[in-house]
């Protein structure tokens, strides 16, 4: 029978909803940081949202930012201190509409941090309102009738924005499945080996179910993913080593 | 040591340095802008780091995470760069991590203009952020005292681990003036409440104290009670006698001491009472005045009154307190004087 192993960084139960991704992405994580040997050596930078939920249960040194400036406060601190393995880890409403500059910026500088931006499409936190990264058409707590993109803007791509720059890594991912899930994982490995070896900014954006905003079983919301928000958001590698991919 | 001539904003740089400050993230804004120009050929020398941040709250913000790597960390600004400073500030507050921060003040509201301005008292004393928290507050009067109370903020933020501001002005940090420096300090950033990574400890948690911190509204307010006992720095000159007492602080200070000599030439008994710690405000200094004072006069370099409210609150409703303000006007020394002239002649009508 198969060991069930827990990563020793997580260090108290979760507190997502169920069926939530963020378990899964700090779960993934865990296992990353321990298996580069970087489990005390990581310090991340948290958001405001559900992805700061993690510090209940996520056994590293971290800070909490406020609200959209985590890639700020993972610059200053990285600045301090270059050895550490310095991560900032965001949900898309803080990373993406009032944390945009911040984290542009981190990308514009090429600083030597490792983003993650949990893409979920809607602020879980506060109960399921509008985001930049909201479909058109979707209906949320603030688009009642479906998000208006001549109104509101087209969903946010921020890997579009950010490849044209002199960044090291890239990639999106998705949690629709244990094979997008094992992706992930060599993501976020890929993403913290740039950081390690001084490759410059790398982000992974992750794709994630929210299924109590979203109004659907967590069976449902990753069906969704795969078969929906995947068509807007192109999943893969982007920038590999401070060179674009090809598509 | 030898003295040197230098402008307000690069002394206070040169301090910082001095005083052990490795990390400056900040943003041109006009009277401050030398600050961040001289930190940015300054820092990388003694192995420090410059940036230049996209806004003020990047700026805030990167102070933030490398004050939370236990580095002697800083950032300046002025007026309208000061307000969008306050969110970071009520965060490394709320964290209690020291920083120091620096508004050279400008006169007015929304963009206002570029001249010196005493009109963000409150923002400073009453803190400008959201939350329960207060800044440790010093008040320059000269280039020399901008030296000595930007290596004093840094002394003071670390013992209370609580952010520290140089309240300055266009006049302090424009003008230039003999000071001498202090020796060059290294401060370790290994300090025990720094996050590095665990280390094979327990893990770091940088954030709100009131989640870890038992009785936290009673411990907050005695960190803070400690502060305004021990920290109230003034100076007073001639009060022991005065029938009118100046209370200014910063430039407008310097005009006040003018108006006592000139006061105390033509006999009239003026002195002055200059807060060097605008919080906590220095109440005890109101001790050192004549018991038998007539009136005090708040003089500040703003269109409404600000300090008039703390110097009320101290003068404890026992003699009448009126205000000289300025802004786009710099009182002259000899209003003051014949002010004062005023303020005692009418005092014999005063009913008590």
């Amino acid at each position: 029978m198969a060991e069930k192993r827990t990563p020793a960084l997580l260090i108290e139960d979760n507190r997502y909803c169920p069926g939530c991704g963020h378990g899964i992405i700090n779960r993934v994580l865990a296992e990353v940081l321990e298996e580069m040997g970087l489990a005390e050596e990581a310090v991340i930078s948290l958001a405001v949202g559900c992805g700061g939920l993690m510090m209940y249960s996520f056994g590293t040194d971290w800070i909490q930012a406020p609200h959209g400036r985590a890639a700020a406060v993972a610059t200053g601190f990285k600045r301090v201190r270059p050895k550490n393995c310095v991560i900032a880890y965001q949900g898309d409403g803080d990373a993406l509409a009032i944390g945009f500059s911040e984290t542009m910026y981190a990308a514009i500088r090429n600083e030597n941090i490792t983003a993650i931006i949990v893409n979920n499409g809607i602020y879980g936190m506060t109960g399921g309102q509008m985001a930049p990264t909201t479909l058109p058409g979707q209906k949320t707590a603030t688009s009642p009738k479906g998000r208006d993109a001549d109104t509101t803007g087209l969903p946010l791509d921020v890997i579009a924005f950010m490849k044209e720059r002199k960044v090291g890594y890239l990639a999106r991912g998705s949690l629709h499945s244990a094979r997008e899930i094992n992706r992930v994982k060599k993501y976020i490995r890929a993403a913290i080996e740039n950081q390690m070896n001084g490759g410059g900014y790398a982000l992974v954006e992750i794709l994630s179910p929210c299924p109590t905003n979203w109004y659907m079983t967590p069976e449902a919301a990753m069906k969704h993913i795969e078969n929906t928000v995947e068509t807007v958001y192109p999943l893969g590698e982007f920038v590999k080593n401070g060179e674009k991919v090809d598509a | 040591m030898a003295m040197k001539l230098m402008k307000g904003n690069h002394a206070l740089a040169e301090a910082a340095v001095r005083a052990g400050c490795r990390f400056f993230g900040g943003y041109p804004i006009t009277p401050q802008t030398e600050i961040l120009e001289y930190l940015s050929a300054r820092l990388p020398e003694v192995g420090g780091t410059f940036l230049q941040a996209e806004s003020e709250l990047g700026g805030v913000n990167m102070v933030y995470g490398a004050a939370a790597a236990g580095c002697r960390a800083m950032t300046s600004s002025s007026g309208p760069g000061f307000s969008l400073l306050q969110e970071g500030i009520s965060y490394i507050a709320s964290a209690e991590l020291p920083a120091v921060f620096v508004d050279v003040q400008r006169y007015g509201s929304g963009l206002g203009d570029i001249f010196q301005a005493q009109s963000d008292y409150f923002t400073a004393t009453r803190c400008g952020g959201h939350g329960d928290y207060k800044l440790l507050v010093y008040a320059p009067a000269s280039v020399q005292e901008s030296v000595d109370l930007t290596v004093l903020a840094f002394d003071k933020a670390d013992q209370y681990r609580n952010p520290a501001l140089i309240l300055s002005d266009a006049s302090i940090a424009q003008m230039m003036e003999p000071v001498e420096l202090p020796e060059m300090r290294e401060v370790d950033f290994d300090r025990p409440w720094a996050a590095r990574g665990r280390h094979g400890g327990e893990n770091k948690r940088i954030s709100s104290t009131m989640y870890y911190i038992e009785n936290f509204d009673s411990y907050i307010k005695a960190k803070y009670d400690d502060m305004v006992a021990g920290e109230q720095r003034w100076e007073a000159v001639r009060v022991e006698d005065a029938d009118v007492v100046l209370v200014a602080y910063g430039i407008s200070s310097r005009i006040c001491k003018e108006a006592v000599m000139q006061a105390r030439e033509r006999g009239i008994r003026l002195g002055l009472l200059r807060p060097i710690s605008l919080w906590p405000f220095p109440v005890k200094g109101f001790a050192e005045v004549n018991p038998e004072v007539k009136a005090y006069l708040a003089v500040e370099l703003s269109a409404l009154p600000r300090l008039e409210e703390d110097v009320r609150l101290a003068a404890g409703q026992r003699v009448p307190v009126e205000s000289f303000l300025g802004g786009m006007n710099i009182p002259e020394s000899s209003a003051l004087v014949e002010r004062a002239a005023s303020l005692i002649s009418a005092s014999g009508t005063f009913q008590r």
